[in-house]
């Protein structure tokens, strides 16, 4: 009965549909920035987005969406366009030029919203929300707003699909065919702006680079394509922004745009321990498997070449587990055909010898 | 077969100039090299080697000079060009297959629009069979071997079709198998009358891998045929006289330290 009244609640409708639609632009979009290296460009840009809300409040005198996405695209761009301009002419490396423009854009910010709160203007009323974002305010038309921008961009990114990747993989290379790449680079950068801009509403300025970063390094681990991995990323943004939106309205008052971008986080720590082949456990498993078969071959090579010397027997723990181990699998007898008390009684069977014979000759080949 | 046309130029350089940080890299590089050979660019390290051919193909931007392709600027010769970089230069973590680097190539080809489809495939998968990489097509290109993306890159520049193939250190970091392979397949090339512009750092086999050499150090300090240019006192030059040869050749066989 809970969940029919919540789906019927119009805020929560409107918050789900504005997460899920940050969700699929700032998955597939993130992809490309995070396999530029330009994870944090996004981070830039959001930050940068703050004096461009500012500035379009103090012009226009409302919070009205369309004059703050306005503002917003023009600051961030203006941030990311700087900031390349610092790497390109200076000899400032891109991690310096990008913390630079981040704090600078973000300081006249924060110094232009105390400005307008200290002109106590009526209508100023939670222009600091951009900060973490305010889902719950929402509306139907910033929906309108927000989907259009998400389709335009992933129809930009469908048309130009080519383009895209190749810059994106081996930019050098593209040009040598003919690409426009500073064109196709900037158009990257300028659709990270308009994902930004689709979030300041959800989850605010400082915490978007999250969605820029989280769907797309979780998507990475799942996928062999790179349209598989804007797919995957697609829906990891929008899994977390639903999640993220629904835990906050059941537990009445989280902050949704923090929620969201935990959920994000959540997906992108289990991707990274469990995806199959990248993730960090089988890892884990792979190494201890291949270090369990090197022991093996080496203790059979051992019994193997020194099947003369009556010492060997197990000293320690891990080895006698060995042992046992390999006696389990019929490689190995305890045959009480030792007399002194030294003797094991370990030997190899015949089973035992033909596979120490194939470790033998496998390493004599690796040698020579 | 390699002289053949000799007269045809397939590459022209006039007065090429490029700069890095107010340091000239490249000085007044004039030079031609003929169609149908096999060329090596050689020279120290920070001679410009892979400038050069980045400047070439408009990566780096040139002070001054003009760069002609078989007597046509090169920005209307693109389709004519083709480029192997250095493998370093890229991400080998991108979430993609060996087919599909190798269709890449054929991107310039296919125009703004039009997608790769079946025919591409084809031909991609040609050009990996022609360096012996046809196994490995699904292969993701993370999971290669140093050796085996060189010939992805190898094969992404062997579908373009060019006249003119320009290879970065494409001998760098490779196996002597892989490295055996690459030459037979440049040499194979060459016998079609195609003309390769190698950079190459390994002095001992550059007699024997290629018919025209440029010998560079910020500036020209030879350039003719293999035979003419491979000479020890243009090595000195180049090079500085911190050069050890061991070579059957007598001429070159001399100590760092008998030099300076």
């Amino acid at each position: 009965m809970v969940w029919l009244e919540l789906l019927s609640d119009y805020t929560f409708q409107n918050v789900v549909m504005g997460a899920s639609l940050l969700g699929l632009i700032s998955g597939p979009l993130g992809c490309f920035a995070v396999l530029r290296r330009q994870s944090l460009l996004g981070d830039a840009i959001s930050h940068a987005a703050l004096p461009g809300i500012c500035l379009s409040f103090i012009i226009t005198g409302s919070r009205d969406i369309g004059g703050i996405i306005i503002g917003s695209l023009i600051t961030g761009s203006a941030a990311a366009l700087i900031m390349l301009m610092l790497t390109r002419l200076s000899r400032l490396k891109t991690d310096a030029g990008l913390g630079a423009c981040l704090s600078i854009f973000f300081a006249v910010g924060i110094v232009l919203l105390t400005y307008i709160q200290s002109t106590n203007n009526a209508s100023q009323g939670g222009l600091e929300a951009f900060l973490f974002g305010q889902a719950a305010a929402t509306l139907r038309s910033d929906l309108w707003v927000m989907g259009s921008i998400t389709l335009v961009t992933l129809l930009l990114l469908a048309v130009f699909w080519k383009q895209a990747k190749l810059v994106t993989f081996d930019a050098e290379y593209a040009r040598t065919l003919g690409m426009p790449i500073t064109v196709i680079e900037a158009s990257l950068t300028a659709m990270v702006a308009l994902a930004v801009v689709v979030g300041l509403q959800m989850v605010g300025v400082i915490l978007m680079a999250a969605m820029i970063v989280a769907p797309a390094a979780a998507a990475r681990q799942w996928s062999r394509h790179l349209g598989g991995m804007l797919t995957i990323a697609a829906g990891v943004g929008i899994v977390s922004g639903v999640s993220g939106a629904t835990i906050s309205t059941l537990s009445r008052g989280l902050a949704t745009g923090p929620l969201i971008v935990l959920t994000a986080t959540a997906i992108v720590l289990i991707s990274l321990a469990l995806a199959p082949g990248r993730g960090l456990l089988w890892g884990v498993i792979k190494h201890y498997r291949q270090k369990s078969a090197l022991k093996k071959q080496q203790l059979l090579y051992a019994l193997y070449k020194h099947s003369a010397d009556p010492s060997c027997a197990p000293s320690t723990l891990g080895s006698r587990r060995m042992f046992n181990k390999l006696k389990q699998q019929g490689y190995l007898t305890r045959s009480p055909r030792g007399a002194t008390p030294s003797d094991g009684g370990w030997g190899l069977t015949a089973q035992g010898q033909a596979e120490a014979r194939r470790v033998v000759a496998a390493f004599e080949e690796l040698a020579s | 077969m390699a002289t053949s046309d000799l007269t045809d130029t397939a590459l022209s350089i006039k007065n090429l100039t490029v700069s890095y940080h107010n340091q000239p890299v490249l000085w007044d590089i004039d030079l031609d090299i003929p169609a149908g050979v096999m060329a090596g660019i050689v020279g120290p390290n920070g001679a410009g080697k892979s400038t050069l051919i980045k400047s070439l193909l408009g990566l780096v931007p040139s002070l001054s000079g003009e760069v002609m392709v078989h007597g046509r600027p090169y920005t209307t010769q693109r389709k004519r060009v083709g480029y192997v970089p250095q493998r370093s230069s890229v991400d080998w973590d991108f979430p993609t297959t060996a087919l599909d680097v190798v269709i890449m190539g054929l991107y310039g080809r296919l125009g703004w629009l039009k997608r790769p489809g079946r025919k591409e495939r084809h031909e991609a998968q040609e050009a990996l069979e022609m360096v012996g990489m046809s196994a490995f097509a699904e292969r993701q290109i993370s999971q290669l071997s140093g050796g085996q993306q060189q010939r992805v890159f190898l094969a992404r520049a062997l579908v373009q079709q060019a006249d003119v193939y320009f290879l970065d250190e494409p001998m760098a970091g490779v196996d002597a198998t892989t490295e055996r392979a690459i030459i037979d397949i440049l040499r194979r090339l060459r016998d079609a009358g195609k003309t390769l512009i190698v950079v190459h750092h390994d002095l001992q086999t550059v007699r024997t891998y290629f018919d025209w050499l440029l010998l560079l150090n910020v500036r020209v300090i030879a350039s003719g045929k293999a035979e003419e240019v491979f000479k020890i006192d243009h090595l000195r030059q180049a090079y500085g006289g911190q050069i050890a040869l061991l070579n059957d050749n007598e001429s070159l066989m001399f100590s760092a330290s008998k030099v300076k």
